[in-house]
């Protein structure tokens, strides 16, 4: 199971042994769809890896509702707002059909990277290379490539 | 080099901007395409532009034109019954048959989505020469995507995977938000197997490459269509010149071992 685990980017620069650390934090999870994972502004106390589904993540805009930014699928972790404090979701988070997903006790999983600093570090690499894959499809976003010359 | 007369026998609003011609001779035709290649075409009175080739047969052409300017404009309003000039074929095409027992992964971004209409078509028509078919398409916003129609009916379909996703999802889209990197890059690919075929805005087919590399893609398995101001289209006036390359000609479809550097570079 743990070598499976290898296959999340995330987890992909640890050992089997640091693996198997992070795998006694987790469970395997099934979620239905149209489920409503977490809202913005809790506590954020767990994340996921996505093994197949979709997920949105969301946010309230006054006048528009929920409003999607980013969906995620196969392969992503969703949730990181329990790496930093304050430790709460800055999005919302609801499936859009069933997840397979493997479920992570991040308050424990904090504590063994806390008490292995070796398996801290790989896992923060692992987080910042997430962050940085996502901050650059966002920053594409951003420049709206697919607009009009006409509105430049 | 005289342009051809052909009539727009329909017209179909694809966006707010952009709409596609079904154009028909009136008498001699032009040669039929390859997938990917381009057409000039000729409004009588205003001008000519470069215009990618959307679908072909039995000498129909059909053309998918954004209005970004006057001779754009005129184009993409002609009304069914209008008169247009074709010159053309000209460029390189997408070589879809060097692609026969590959795992076929398109990529469009936008209005790319028009040139590399062929390829789906093209791979659909002989499906079972080729592997798994993926089609990774992005658009601004779900009403901006092109052929929707035809995208619904891929979808539905068990021999192609589609993956649509939008930076700007509006009402009624329930599907994903993201860049087309995003979906990109959750493919399962097989480097070894699989040829991808990639349109867009030049930066959208540079973070997609680089998606495609990552995963372990040989640059000489990545193919783009370039765009620039083509003119002749034969490659004598030079105003297509891209570096080496005099587009028209040498491209529009070219390898990423040829497009990297080109497109890396910061002005040309």
């Amino acid at each position: 199971m743990t070598d499976d685990l290898a296959r999340f980017s995330l987890l992909r620069g640890l050992s089997a042994a640091q693996r198997a650390k992070v795998w006694s934090t987790a469970q395997e999870v099934s979620i239905a769809a149209h489920h409503r994972v977490f809202d913005e502004g809790q506590d954020a106390r767990r994340c996921w890896l996505i093994r197949s589904g979709q997920v949105a993540l969301d946010t309230t805009v006054p006048g528009r509702g929920l409003v999607v930014v980013q969906t995620l699928g196969a392969g992503d972790v969703l949730g990181w707002s329990w790496l930093v404090p304050p430790r709460r979701w800055h999005f919302g988070a609801v499936t859009l059909d069933p997840v397979q997903a493997v479920e992570i006790d991040t308050v424990r999983l904090s504590a063994l990277a806390d008490a292995d600093p070796a398996l801290g570090y790989r896992l923060a690499l692992g987080l910042f290379e997430a962050v940085l894959a996502r901050l650059q499809n966002t920053r594409a976003r951003l420049l709206d490539l697919y607009g009009s010359p006409r509105e430049r | 080099m005289l342009p051809v007369p052909y009539r727009v026998v329909a017209r179909t609003v694809e966006t707010d901007d952009s709409a596609t011609l079904r154009l028909e001779p009136i008498g001699a035709r032009v040669p039929h395409p390859n997938a990917g290649q381009f057409c000039m075409l000729y409004a009588r009175g205003i001008g000519e532009v470069a215009i990618s080739i959307s679908d072909a047969w039995n000498g129909t052409l059909v053309h998918t034109i954004r209005d970004v300017g006057a001779v754009s404009r005129a184009l993409s309003g002609a009304p069914p019954g209008a008169v247009l000039g074709v010159r053309g074929p000209f460029g390189t095409d997408w070589g879809l048959d060097s692609a026969v027992g590959h795992d076929v992964v398109i990529v469009a971004g936008g209005l790319g989505l028009a040139p590399l209409r062929p390829v789906v078509l093209g791979a659909l028509h002989r499906r079972a020469e080729y592997r798994r078919v993926t089609l990774v398409a992005g658009a601004r916003s779900p009403g901006e995507f092109l052929f929707r129609a035809q995208l619904a009916e891929w979808a539905a379909r068990a021999d192609i995977d589609v993956e649509l996703t939008v930076d700007r999802p509006g009402a009624g889209w329930d599907g994903p938000v993201g860049f087309v990197t995003e979906p990109l890059g959750r493919l399962d690919v097989e480097p070894s197997t699989t040829i991808a075929f990639v349109c867009g805005p030049e930066p959208m087919m540079r973070f997609s490459a680089n998606v495609l590399l990552d995963k372990g893609l040989a640059p000489d398995r990545i193919r783009l269509s370039l765009e620039r101001n083509m003119q002749c289209g034969i490659g004598v006036c030079g105003h297509c010149q891209l570096g080496p390359l005099l587009v028209c000609r040498d491209g529009p479809v070219v390898d990423y071992v040829t497009a990297e550097p080109l497109l890396s570079a910061r002005e040309l």
